[in-house]
């Protein structure tokens, strides 16, 4: 088996435009998430949300782009070229023929179809543009990043809501691993805050109108986010030989289906999946310093992943830190494990827990050490990036330092 | 679900209270007979999950044209009390006097 090694990452969220604005974000715990910005947004009853403002896509793509190319692919284009340009590939000859993209979404080109129902149902229009349909198909961001990097493997789009990301980055890496892929451009993206995307939620009765407070005694929902997280995974020797810096290695990886509940979370499936990542990476549960939670900050899920963490890990769980940075850059759905990776690489990397903000009163079915509020500086060894979505499908990532 | 629809007599007002609408729409909701459905029952006693709970919410919004208080992560912790069906009904006629009036 290969080993797998990161070595470029990018991305654009709430918090940050790139890698260091995010990053330094985190370890201030400042938090993203403020008042909606979009039309009709007063016909809301849920108004926040982590939403990237000052970006401008008329300075980064061209009219012909822009005609092509959905909120959801922007995002995840411009932290392609991050992730790229850090990596320093160029895909060319085998190289471009052995590697591939594999990107996670849930709602893919959304605000694209909440304009165009809008203009043929509410305004009465007979005639959308002419790139409705290539404009908002899920997999239009894979695609456009493999043009744009001349990426020519095997590349698809991943949907499985809230675990979309994960999913994606796992198969990624099994891709590697097995030898069938040399590096891979991988992650996920999201872009679902439009008046649609937003009402659909609201329906569902989760989401909090003033703040995400994971693992609080006083959290009462979640908070949506947008943006994408990319990064560029790649077979150890192959980095290693071209002297790539390597940011952190991806160990192992493991799914799991709840079979239960479509919006309930299980505790079983959940640790499942997050005893089944260990195995996979062959490491002790001793060595975990540090997870990653999916800690949306609705009820349920935080106290059934604190159960499952506690399942998992008996009393080592009382010595590892957890922390949620949706109270930062809110729930990116199928891109957020892709953005919440970040916050793992920090860990390895730079020795800096993200702290869970907004954390304001513990609540006994959430007893662990969730790094409240304030970042913590800690020398970390191996860490888990959880992830587990409506329907029940689970998706757990070690990774290592480099 | 189907929306409940509102019985009226010939001059267009409505022959059912409140309380027999409400209890209309939680009997669909529980897949049961309005006749089985008591005052004092919980949502959780008649079967009704998180999500039928908040499909019942849905419904009665529907109905009655109303907007309910109620956030399904903490049903319990919402302004909205949903501890009886009578509960229920009580909290319904106080949204429908303060949003109609």
């Amino acid at each position: 088996m290969k080993r797998v090694v990161i070595t470029g990452a990018g991305t654009i969220n709430a918090l940050g435009q790139d890698v260091p604005a995010t990053l330094e974000a985190m370890r201030e715990g400042r938090c993203g998430i403020g008042e909606l910005e979009f039309r009709d947004v007063e016909r809301l009853a849920i108004r926040i949300g982590g939403q990237v403002k000052g970006f401008e896509p008329e300075t980064v793509f061209n009219r012909q782009q822009l005609a092509l190319y959905d909120r959801f692919t922007q995002f995840t284009l411009l932290a392609a070229r991050q992730a790229v340009a850090q990596a320093g590939l160029e895909f060319v000859g085998d190289l471009a023929n052995t590697s591939g993209v594999v990107l996670g979404t849930s709602g893919g080109g959304l605000s694209t179809q909440d304009d165009n129902y809008r203009a043929v149902y509410e305004e009465g229009k007979n005639r959308v543009h002419p790139f409705v349909v290539p404009k908002l198909m899920n997999n239009a961001a894979t695609s456009h990043v493999s043009m744009e990097f001349n990426v020519k493997g095997p590349s698809f789009t991943v949907a499985t809501a809230c675990a979309s990301s994960n999913h994606a980055m796992g198969q990624a890496f099994q891709m590697i691993r097995t030898g069938m892929c040399t590096a891979m451009i991988t992650g996920g993206s999201e872009s679902m805050l439009c008046f649609g995307g937003v009402k659909a939620w609201e329906g569902l009765r989760v989401m909090s109108k003033d703040a995400c407070r994971p693992f609080s005694a006083t959290r009462n929902g979640m908070v949506q986010g947008e943006g994408a997280g990319v990064f560029v995974f790649e077979e150890y020797e192959h980095a290693k030989a071209r002297g790539a810096e390597i940011l952190g290695e991806v160990l192992g990886f493991a799914m799991t289906s709840d079979a239960a509940d479509i919006v309930m979370p299980s505790k079983h499936g959940a640790a499942r999946a997050i005893s089944g990542a260990l195995r996979d990476a062959r490491v002790s549960r001793e060595r975990v310093s540090y997870i990653n939670a999916h800690g949306t900050g609705t009820a349920a899920n935080d106290k059934t992943e604190c159960a499952a963490v506690a399942d998992v890990f008996g009393t080592h769980a009382d010595n590892l830190m957890i922390s949620s940075t949706k109270s930062m850059h809110g729930h990116l759905i199928g891109g957020t494990g892709a953005v919440e990776l970040l916050a793992c690489l920090m860990a390895l990397k730079d020795g800096v827990i993200a702290p869970t903000i907004g954390y304001e009163e513990a609540d006994p079915e959430c007893a662990l050490d969730v790094v409240p509020n304030v970042a913590r500086e800690a020398e970390v060894d191996v860490v888990l990036s959880n992830a587990f979505a409506f329907g029940g499908l689970n998706a757990v990532l070690v990774l290592g330092r480099a | 679900m189907t929306k409940c629809p509102a019985i009226l007599d010939k001059r267009g007002a409505e022959v059912m209270d409140v309380k027999e609408q409400v209890i209309q729409i939680i009997a669909e909701q529980a897949m049961l007979d309005v006749s089985d459905v008591a005052m004092e029952s919980t949502p959780e006693e008649l079967g009704i999950d998180s999500l039928g709970l908040v499909e019942s919410i849905f419904a009665i919004e529907e109905q009655f044209d109303i907007s309910v208080p109620f956030n399904a992560n903490d049903p319990s912790e919402s302004d909205f009390d949903i501890s009886s069906v009578a509960k229920i009904v009580e909290g319904i006629e106080k949204l429908i006097a303060e949003q109609k009036s």
